[in-house]
């Protein structure tokens, strides 16, 4: 069971549907012929992440990255596709497996002040978990505060504040150290250090670093920012409009991006290095999911586009080891 | 002469807890044409000098000490309705969040209309094509066809060109961005950001770009200021600022910036936080986070330059200890 990934995702879907309402099922009876509005969030997307490995998975507003992220988290459940944690469909699992995986997966959000609770004090919203899942006595509760409280770099006096009285960076600290009071394997960071300042940004990213190396955690590090993914990713993937194009190794992926959106975001990175630089933007919006584009999601904008990618979808295929990338022009330059 | 100058600008807050020195003791200028790229994290008083310029700072907050200087006049404690006939028509903001600049009931072409007839004796047929033809310049598609749209028929990004193209109407002067392409995309801002650019240098227009992202502003702007504290710390023209700094504050700033780095190397973070403008530490505010302070950080440090890079710290950093 060693090699097998921690989670792994396998031709997920997630479809959100607008029902009709009162007015518009009238319509209908009268033969008005209204369809219910259907997203696609996420359209057939596999990914495993092996044990102590951190993924960065990428993409702008409205791609699907948190979507994913919540069904691997299993706090949304599936449209299709099967999510397995350890080798095994957590559909499948008996009802104490499932609580132990679920456990064992906690979610970082963007912004702590939603995520803790407003009127509790900082020892019960890191301490309430293991409680009531019994991994620690109530006697004993107030030592593992302290404890975690260390480890995520917050002082032990700080356990009897609420969170109001915190900083955006503190606050952060609390909800990590809130993740970790139920001994996860597998951390899921939703856009977690995008609210924050730099300085404090990478405060955190050093402290994310240090937990792994610490408590052998594995990590889903979800964000829109390519620096910050660059910076603590093993391995990287890359979702437009609800599906992954891209996935492959940090250092190949920003050394030889593949798929013409990853090039495109690339070369759009902010970085400290281009001065006063001239902006050559891809051009046009990204598509509404209601209603996306056929074939590959992506030749609207795509500057290399040709008839196929209108009709057909491409499919993730290896183009160099563990580098997988969705676009019909890796297979007229087999390489 | 510059378009603005601003000098020792003072914007404190009187709130219940005590005066907040937001931004104390600013001077900047900005040339016709020129871009500066104001810098700092929240809290740094970025924004609020930009709400002083344009006249927007309200109760409990009021400039109390300085000036500036658009155009050579002095536009600090204007009445009212000068400082109505100068803003959107000399000066401009562009803002964050679009839709503090966006009516959300009144349509895009009423919105526009209205703000050329605002300040022009027009009518309204005139007034109309020149709100299609400025559309058109912020590359929105089918201006004629979107005019009459509702902002929550837009995008993000293309609800943040309307605002731009509300506030290029008039043909500013000077415009003010205060972080306008944080909430946006990467394409979306890159698409953003090659037109304001090329549109400030063909209109001759100068900018302010007030934002916390060291990298875009690289990118874009002549020259750099970077605040902390109510304070402009270190300035200069971009490749100065950016290739030799010396205020140990720019060092950690551009230390944290994970893209700079190779990767998974620790990051150098500043340690501990920005101070509470109610209650800054005396002399050099930054002087408890910083890796050089020394006794002498406790009074105020003077401002030093060579040519057009001026710092204010009792130890500017050489070259060897930079990032």
């Amino acid at each position: 069971m060693t090699d097998a990934p921690v989670i792994a995702a396998n031709n997920v879907s997630r479809r959100f549907a607008r029902k009709l309402d009162v007015a518009e099922r009238i319509a209908n009876t009268l033969g008005a012929g209204i369809k219910e509005r259907v997203v696609h969030a996420v359209d057939g997307v596999s990914l495993a992440i092996n044990p102590g490995e951190v993924v960065g998975l990428v993409g702008e507003s409205g791609c699907g990255k948190s979507t994913l992220g919540r069904m691997l988290a299993g706090i949304l459940p599936l449209s299709e596709g099967t999510v397995e944690w350890e080798g095994r469909d957590l559909a499948t699992l008996d009802s104490a497996q499932a609580k132990a995986a679920r456990l064992a997966t906690q979610m970082i959000f963007q912004d702590p002040m939603s995520s803790l609770n407003p009127r509790k004090i900082v020892a019960s919203i890191i301490g309430e978990a293991p409680v009531a899942h019994g991994l620690v006595s109530r006697r004993d509760i107030g030592e593992t505060v302290g404890a975690l409280l260390d480890r995520v770099g917050l002082d032990r006096s700080y356990a009897q504040r609420y969170p109001h009285q915190f900083s955006g960076g503190q606050r952060q600290r609390i909800g990590i150290a809130r993740a970790l009071a139920v001994r996860p394997k597998f951390l899921v960071c939703d856009e977690s250090v995008s609210a924050l300042d730099v300085s404090i940004q990478a405060q955190i990213l050093n402290l994310f670093m240090q937990l792994r190396d610490e408590l052998g955690l594995t990590y889903l590090f979800i964000s829109h920012d390519l620096g910050v993914v660059k910076h603590i990713s093993d391995r990287v993937a890359i979702m437009y409009l609800g599906r992954i194009v891209e996935t492959a190794p940090a250092e190949e992926f920003f050394a030889a991006p593949n798929h013409p959106y990853t090039v495109a975001l690339i070369a759009e990175m902010p970085t400290l290095g281009q001065r006063r630089r001239s902006f050559h933007p891809i051009s046009g919006e990204i598509p509404s999911p209601v209603n996306p584009p056929t074939g590959c999601h992506f030749h609207p904008r795509c500057p290399k586009a040709f008839a196929r990618c209108r009709s057909e979808r491409p499919m993730l295929r290896e183009i160099a080891p563990a580098h997988w990338s969705a676009c019909h022009l890796n297979e007229l330059q087999p390489s | 002469m510059p378009t603005l100058s601003v000098r020792n600008l003072q914007t404190h807050f009187f709130g219940s807890a005590g005066i907040s020195k937001a931004v104390d003791g600013v001077s900047f200028d900005v040339e016709r044409g020129e871009i500066l790229g104001l810098v700092g994290e929240s809290g740094s008083g970025k924004s609020i000098t930009g709400f002083s310029i344009i006249g927007l700072v309200d109760p409990p907050g009021r400039i109390v000490g300085g000036d500036i200087l658009f155009q050579d006049s002095s536009i600090v404690g204007l009445p009212q309705n000068t400082m109505r006939a100068l803003r959107g028509r000399k000066i401009a903001m562009i803002f964050q969040d679009p839709m503090m600049t966006l009516n959300p009931v009144l349509s895009i072409e009423t919105q526009m209309v209205e703000t050329v007839r605002a300040h022009e004796k027009v009518s309204k047929a005139e007034a109309r094509r020149r709100a299609v033809e400025t559309l058109g310049l912020v590359g929105i598609p089918a201006p004629e066809e979107r005019l009459a749209a509702y902002p929550h028929q837009f995008s993000g990004g293309m609800r943040q060109r309307v605002a731009i193209a509300i506030a290029l109407l008039h043909r500013p002067d000077l415009i003010i961005a205060d972080e306008p392409t944080t909430a946006l995309d990467v394409t979306i801002q890159s698409q953003i950001l090659s037109q304001v650019q090329s549109l400030s240098r063909q209109m001759g227009m100068s900018l302010i770009w007030i934002s916390h992202d060291l990298g875009v502003v690289a990118g874009l702007a002549d020259k750099i200021a970077v605040m902390y504290a109510g304070r402009i710390v270190e300035s200069g023209p971009t490749d100065e600022v950016l290739d030799r700094p010396v205020h140990p504050y720019t060092i950690g700033l551009m230390r944290s910036v994970p893209a700079n780095l190779r990767r998974g190397e620790p990051l150098q973070p500043i340690p501990g936080m920005s101070p509470s403008p109610l209650n800054r530490p005396v002399g050099c505010p930054f002087r408890l986070r910083c890796f050089a302070a020394t006794e002498i950080c406790a009074s105020e440090p003077p401002e030093s330059r060579s040519d057009a890079h001026s710092w204010r710290c009792f130890h500017p950093q050489p070259p060897a200890s930079q990032p």
